[in-house]
C-alpha cells in the first residue's frame, strides 16, 4: 500500500515542476501580443491572478488551492475556471476512452484466446494481422484513413463531432483497434505459455471437458500478463485520445489540452498535467489491485 | 560445424541474415534513407516552392500530386521522411546515451545509489511522458524562440528540431536504463570481471573494456526498438502542430495536412494516402529490424523453443 502514499508525493512533484517550469521564467501570458490596453488594466489583471506577488507566495497559494481541489482560473477562457472546463470535457473523454477500452478487451481477449487455441487457424492470422496494423499504423494515421474510407468513400459513418452513437463509431474504432491488437497479442502469448504447464495436463487427466479446462484453468492464468500491461496501456490510451479528439473534433479534455499549448494558457496546462498525472496514478493503482485479486501471489 | 569462427556476435549476424523479414526491412530502410537524402537534391525541385497549380492529382509530372499551395508532394514526402528518420536516429541516440550511463552507474555502484537511481526511474515511469515533452517544447517555444528571433532567426528551425530530439531522447531512456542495470548486475559477479578487478584495472577502463562490449547486444536490440518509438512520437507531436513547423515538413505534418483536406465535397486522397502509407511502411521496417535483431540475439524468443 506504499503505492497509495506515493501518489500525493508524485502529484506534489508534478505540481512543483510544472509551476516553476511555466511560471518562474520571466515573460507571461500578459506580456506580448496580448498586452492589455493600459498600465492600470495590466496591474488589475496581474492583481486578479496574483502575478504581482513574489514567486514563493504564488507557489504557496497555488499548492494550497490545488490541495483544496481548485486548479485556478483559465487564462484564455476568462470566465471559466480550469475545474469548470475539466468538468465539461472529462466525461466526454472518459466515455471515449471507456468505449475504446471496451473494444480493446472485447475484441482482443477472444481473438487472443482463439488464436492460441488453434495456432495457424483463421483467428491466429487475424490476430497477427491486427498486431501488424497495431504496430505499424499509428492512431494519427488510422483515424484519417478510417475517415477517408468508411466516412467519405463508403459514407457509412459521420466523420466528426460528438453526440449520437454513429458519431462515436469511428473514434472508438480508431482508438480501440490499436489496443485490441496489443491485448490479443499478450493474450495469445499468455495462453500458449499456460497451455504448456502441468496444471492444465492434470485438469485434462482428471477428465474435465476441454471447455472447462480452457475457461477455468487456462484463461484466468493467461489474463495475468494482460492485466499487468493495462497500466501502461491506459497511459497510451490517454495520448491516443489527444489525436482522436483532434481528428474527429470531439470536445474532450485532450482537445482542450492541446489548445492550451497554443494559447499559452498556463493555469490550464498546469491543471491538465496534474489531472493526467493523477488519472494515470489511479488507473495504475486499479490495474495493480486487479492483478492482486486475480493472482494472489503478486505482492505477498 | 565450424565452432572456431562462431563468436556470439557472428552467430547472431548469421541468424539475422537468415531472417527474410528483417533483411528486407534493412534494404527498405537503406533505400528510404538514400532516396530521401539524395532525392531532393537530384530532382532539383524545391519542396517549399509553391506554384499556380494546387491539388493536381498524381501523374507523370507530380508523382504524388501537389498540395494546397501547389507544392510537389513527392519532394515534400522525401524531405519529411528525412526529418523523421533524423529525429528518430538522434533521439534514440540521446536515449541510449542517458540510459546506458544511468544503468551502468546504477548497477555498478549498487547499494543506496542504485536504490535512489532506480526509484527516480520509477517516478519518471509514473508520469505522463508525452505531456512532459509537450511542456518542454512549449517552454522552448516561448523562451528561446523569441530570444533567437532577435539575434539569429535563420537558426530557429534547426534549434527547434534539436530541442525536439533532445526532449524525446530524454524521456525514452527509462527502459534502457533498467535493461542495462539488470545486465550489469549479472555481469558484476562473473569471474572475468572479478579477475580484472583483482589485477587492479581502473574503473573507467573496466567499464569501457569489460562491461560495454558485453552490453552491446542488449543495447543494440533495444536501440533499434527505440528508433520507431521516437519516430512515432515525433510524428505524433508534429501531427498536433507541436513539433516540426511549416514550411518545414515531417511525415507527421504531411499526414495532418492530408487529414485537414478530407471533406465530403472533393476527396484529395493522395495528400493523405502517400505520407500515411510511407509512415506505415517505415514503422513496419523499423520494427522488423528490431524484432529481427532481438530474435537473432535471443534465439529463445525467436523460434518459439
Amino acid at each position: 500500500m506504499a503505492r497509495v502514499a506515493l501518489i500525493p508525493v508524485l502529484l506534489w512533484v508534478v505540481a512543483t515542476l510544472s509551476f516553476f517550469l511555466l511560471r518562474a521564467v520571466p515573460g507571461g501570458p500578459f506580456d506580448r501580443e496580448r498586452a492589455p490596453a493600459s498600465r492600470e488594466v495590466e496591474a488589475a489583471l496581474k492583481a486578479r491572478y496574483h502575478w504581482d506577488e513574489p514567486l514563493w507566495r504564488q507557489y504557496g497559494r497555488y499548492l494550497g488551492n490545488v490541495m483544496h481541489g481548485d486548479l485556478g482560473p483559465s487564462l484564455k477562457y476568462r470566465n471559466h475556471s480550469v475545474n469548470d472546463l475539466l468538468g465539461q470535457t472529462v466525461p466526454v473523454s472518459l466515455a471515449l476512452g471507456g468505449m475504446a477500452f471496451g473494444v480493446a478487451i472485447g475484441l482482443g481477449i477472444p481473438l487472443g484466446v482463439l488464436a492460441a487455441l488453434k495456432r495457424g487457424g483463421w483467428a491466429d492470422y487475424a490476430a497477427a494481422g491486427l498486431t501488424l496494423v497495431g504496430v505499424c499504423v499509428p492512431v494519427f494515421v488510422l483515424g484519417p484513413l478510417l475517415v477517408l474510407v468508411l466516412g467519405l468513400w463508403l459514407e457509412w459513418f459521420p466523420v466528426a463531432l460528438w453526440g449520437s452513437w454513429q458519431n462515436a463509431v469511428l473514434p472508438t474504432l480508431t482508438l480501440g483497434l490499436y489496443f485490441a491488437a496489443r491485448v490479443a497479442r499478450w493474450m495469445r502469448e499468455g495462453m500458449i505459455e499456460v497451455l504448456r504447464s502441468s496444471h492444465v495436463q492434470t485438469a485434462r487427466a482428471k477428465g474435465l471437458s476441454e471447455t472447462a479446462v480452457i475457461l477455468r484453468h487456462v484463461v484466468p492464468v493467461a489474463l495475468v500478463p494482460v492485466i499487468s500491461y493495462t497500466g501502461p496501456m491506459l497511459a497510451d490510451l490517454l495520448t491516443g485520445s489527444f489525436v482522436v479528439e483532434n481528428v474527429f473534433q470531439i470536445p474532450g479534455t485532450g482537445a482542450f489540452f492541446i489548445n492550451s499549448f497554443f494559447s499559452r494558457d498556463y493555469t490550464m496546462m498546469m491543471g491538465m498535467v496534474l489531472f493526467y498525472s493523477l488519472l494515470l496514478q489511479v488507473l495504475n493503482l486499479f490495474s495493480d489491485l486487479l492483478l492482486r485479486w486475480v493472482d494472489p501471489r503478486v505482492g505477498s | 560445424m565450424n565452432t572456431l569462427s562462431s563468436s556470439p556476435g557472428r552467430l547472431a549476424l548469421r541468424r539475422f541474415l537468415r531472417n527474410r523479414t528483417a533483411v528486407s526491412s534493412v534494404v527498405f530502410l537503406l533505400l528510404a534513407t538514400v532516396v530521401s537524402v539524395f532525392g531532393p537534391w537530384v530532382m532539383a525541385i524545391d519542396p517549399n516552392q509553391g506554384s499556380e497549380s494546387p491539388f493536381v492529382s498524381p501523374g507523370a509530372l507530380h508523382w504524388m500530386g501537389t498540395d494546397i499551395h501547389g507544392r510537389d508532394l513527392f519532394s515534400r514526402v522525401l524531405v519529411g521522411t528525412r526529418i523523421s528518420l533524423l529525429v528518430g536516429a538522434v533521439g534514440a541516440g540521446v536515449s541510449v546515451l542517458i540510459g546506458v550511463t544511468w544503468g551502468l552507474v546504477s548497477g555498478w555502484r549498487g547499494g543506496r545509489t542504485d536504490a535512489w537511481m532506480m526509484r527516480f526511474v520509477d517516478v519518471l515511469y509514473a508520469l505522463p511522458t508525452v505531456v512532459w515533452v509537450m511542456l518542454t517544447l512549449t517552454l522552448f517555444e516561448t523562451r528561446c524562440v523569441g530570444w533567437l528571433s532577435e539575434r539569429w532567426p535563420a537558426s530557429i528551425p534547426a534549434f527547434r528540431l534539436a530541442a525536439m530530439m533532445v526532449s524525446l531522447g530524454s524521456v525514452s531512456w527509462l527502459t534502457m536504463a533498467r535493461i542495462v542495470r539488470a545486465q550489469v548486475l549479472s555481469l558484476r559477479e562473473r569471474p572475468f570481471i572479478l579477475a580484472a578487478q583483482s589485477i587492479g584495472v581502473p574503473p573507467v577502463r573496466l567499464m569501457l573494456r569489460h562491461f560495454l562490449p558485453n552490453l552491446a547486444g542488449v543495447v543494440i536490440v533495444y536501440l533499434t526498438l527505440t528508433v520507431p518509438a521516437v519516430v512515432l512520437y515525433e510524428s505524433f507531436l508534429s501531427f498536433l502542430g507541436l513539433g516540426v513547423r511549416p514550411p518545414q515538413a515531417s511525415l507527421g505534418t504531411l499526414i495532418a495536412d492530408g487529414a485537414s483536406q478530407l471533406n465530403s465535397v472533393r476527396v484529395r486522397w493522395w495528400l493523405l494516402v502517400f505520407p500515411a502509407g510511407l509512415m506505415t511502411l517505415m514503422l513496419a521496417a523499423l520494427n522488423g529490424v528490431g524484432e529481427g535483431l532481438r530474435s537473432a540475439f535471443e534465439p529463445r524468443d525467436g523460434n518459439g523453443d
